[in-house]
C-alpha cells in the first residue's frame, strides 16, 4: 500500500501558483460577499430590532429562507434565473451576490442580537439625558452591541470563506476547484488536496483564534 | 424575457424527489448519530491525561472547523484514493459530513461537560450515589439541556450539507435526483425551486419538532 511513489511528486511551482491564484479568488469572493452582506445585515438588523412586529415578522421570514435552503441550490437557482431574465453578468458576480444575501441573512441576526443586548434602561437613560435617537444609536448602542456582535461576525466571515468553495458548482475556479484541476492532471489527490486544505487552514485558523481571544478578553472585562 | 416556465414536468417528478429527500434524511441522521458518537469520544479525549490523545482531538476539531465541508468530502472521495481506500459517493459524503459534525459537536459537548460544576458530582456522591448514578441522574440531564439546542442546529446543518453529495457524484439524494432531472430536461429553475421548497420544509420540520421537544422536556 505504501510504495515509494507516494513520496515522489510531479507537483510543480506553477501548480502551486495556480492554487494560490485560486485562493485569491476565494478571498475576493469572500470580501465582496462579506462587505455586501454586512451592509445589508446592518440595515435589516437595525430594522428588526426597532420596527413593529407586523413588519419584523415578514423580514425575519424571508431571511430565514436563505438560512434553510442549501447554498448550492441557491447558486443554481440564481444562475438559472440570471439566464431566464437575460441578465448579462458573470458567474463571479452571481456567486458574490448570492453569498452576500446569504451572509446578510446571518448578519441580520447577529446585529439584532447585539442591539437587543443593550439594556432598554441604558437607552432610555441616554434619551433622557437629551441625546437624539441617532446619538443614542451611534454613541451608546453601537459601542456596546459591537462587543457582543464582533466575535460572531468574525465567525460568520470565516464561515462564508469556507462556503465560497461551493461556487465551483457554477463554474468559478477558486481554491478547491483549482486543486481539483491539478489532481485531474497529475493524479495525486491526497497530496494536492492536502495543500489546498493547508491553505484554507492558514486563511481561517489565525483569525478564528483572534476571534476566540477577543471574545474571552471582552467577557472577562464585563 | 422570453422564457416560459414549465412547472408540470417538475411536479410530475415530485414523487422521485420525495424519495430523494428520504435518502437526504438518511445521510443526515446517520451522520448525526455517528457524529455524536465521535464527538463524545473527542470531548473526552481533549480532557485526557495523554498528550497524544489530546493532540489527536485538537487536530480533528481544528481541521473540521477551519476547512470547508466540501473539502472534507473531497478528501474522503478523492484523497483517500491515494491510500488505496476507494469510497463510493454515498460513504464518502457520509464520512465527510460525519467528520464535520464530530468536529463542531466536540466543542459543544466540551462546553456541556463544563456546564455542570464538579461540586455537584461530589455532592451527589456524598449523598450515596454511585459514579454511574451520579453521571446519569445529575450530569447527563443538565448537560443535555445545554447541548440540545446546538445539536438541533447541527442537524439542520447536516441536512443542508448533504446537498454537497451531488458534487462527488451522488445521484439518489434530493439534490442528486434534481440534478439528474435537470440534465435530462434543462428545466433547472423549476426543478431546483421545488427542491429548495422541500429542503426548507424539512429544515422547518426539524427545528419545529425540536422546539416542541424542548418545550416538553425542559420546562420546570
Amino acid at each position: 500500500m505504501f510504495d515509494t511513489s507516494l513520496f515522489e511528486t510531479s507537483f510543480t511551482l506553477s501548480d502551486l501558483w495556480f492554487m494560490l491564484k485560486g485562493a485569491g479568488v476565494t478571498l475576493s469572493i469572500t470580501f465582496w460577499a462579506v462587505l455586501g452582506g454586512t451592509l445589508l445585515g446592518l440595515l435589516f438588523g437595525l430594522a428588526r430590532a426597532s420596527v413593529p412586529w407586523w413588519l419584523n415578522a415578514p423580514i425575519g421570514f424571508v431571511l430565514d429562507i436563505f438560512r434553510s435552503v442549501p447554498l448550492i441550490i441557491q447558486f443554481v437557482l440564481a444562475n438559472s434565473f440570471k439566464s431566464i431574465v437575460g441578465l448579462n453578468v458573470s458567474a463571479f458576480t452571481v456567486g458574490c451576490a448570492v453569498l452576500a444575501v446569504y451572509t446578510a441573512a446571518f448578519c441580520t441576526e447577529i446585529v439584532r442580537a447585539g442591539i437587543l443586548a443593550v439594556p432598554a434602561t441604558t437607552r432610555r437613560a441616554a434619551r433622557s439625558l437629551g441625546m437624539s435617537w441617532r446619538q443614542d444609536l451611534t454613541s451608546i448602542v453601537f459601542p456596546i452591541a459591537l462587543r457582543v456582535a464582533l466575535p460572531n461576525w468574525i465567525g460568520l466571515t470565516l464561515g462564508v470563506m469556507k462556503d465560497t468553495a461551493l461556487v465551483l458548482w457554477i463554474g468559478i475556479v477558486e481554491l478547491l476547484r483549482s486543486s481539483q484541476i491539478i489532481v485531474t492532471r497529475i493524479q495525486e489527490p491526497l497530496f494536492v488536496l492536502s495543500i489546498a486544505g493547508l491553505i484554507y487552514f492558514l486563511m481561517s485558523f489565525p483569525i478564528a483564534r483572534l476571534g476566540a481571544r477577543l471574545e474571552k478578553r471582552w467577557r472577562e472585562n464585563d | 424575457m422570453n422564457y416560459t416556465f414549465h412547472w408540470r414536468p417538475a411536479f410530475r417528478a415530485l414523487p422521485d424527489m420525495l424519495w430523494g429527500a428520504l435518502v437526504t434524511l438518511e445521510v443526515a441522521v446517520l451522520s448525526m448519530v455517528l457524529g455524536v458518537f465521535f464527538a463524545v469520544l473527542l470531548a473526552l479525549a481533549s480532557g485526557s491525561r495523554f498528550r497524544a490523545l489530546r493532540a489527536f482531538a485538537t487536530s480533528w476539531v481544528e481541521l473540521a472547523r477551519n476547512t470547508p465541508a466540501l473539502f472534507q468530502i473531497y478528501m474522503a472521495y478523492f484523497g483517500l484514493g491515494s491510500l488505496g481506500i476507494y469510497l463510493d459517493s454515498f460513504p464518502a459524503l457520509l464520512a465527510g459530513i460525519t467528520f464535520n459534525n464530530a468536529g463542531y459537536l466536540a466543542e459543544t459537548f466540551r462546553g456541556g461537560l463544563r456546564a455542570v460544576p464538579p461540586t455537584q458530582v461530589r455532592a451527589a456522591r456524598s449523598l450515596g450515589m454511585g459514579p454511574v448514578q451520579a453521571f446519569r441522574l445529575i450530569v447527563l440531564p443538565q448537560m443535555f439541556r445545554v447541548v440540545f439546542h446546538p445539536l438541533t442546529n447541527q442537524m439542520v446543518w447536516a441536512i443542508l450539507m448533504t446537498s454537497l453529495g451531488v458534487v462527488v457524484g451522488l445521484n439518489n439524494d434530493l439534490t442528486g435526483v434534481t440534478q439528474d432531472l435537470n440534465v435530462k430536461s434543462f428545466r433547472s429553475f423549476e426543478f431546483f425551486a421545488i427542491a429548495a421548497v422541500i429542503y426548507y420544509l424539512i429544515a422547518k420540520f426539524v427545528t419545529g419538532s425540536a422546539r416542541l421537544m424542548a418545550w416538553r422536556l425542559f420546562r420546570y
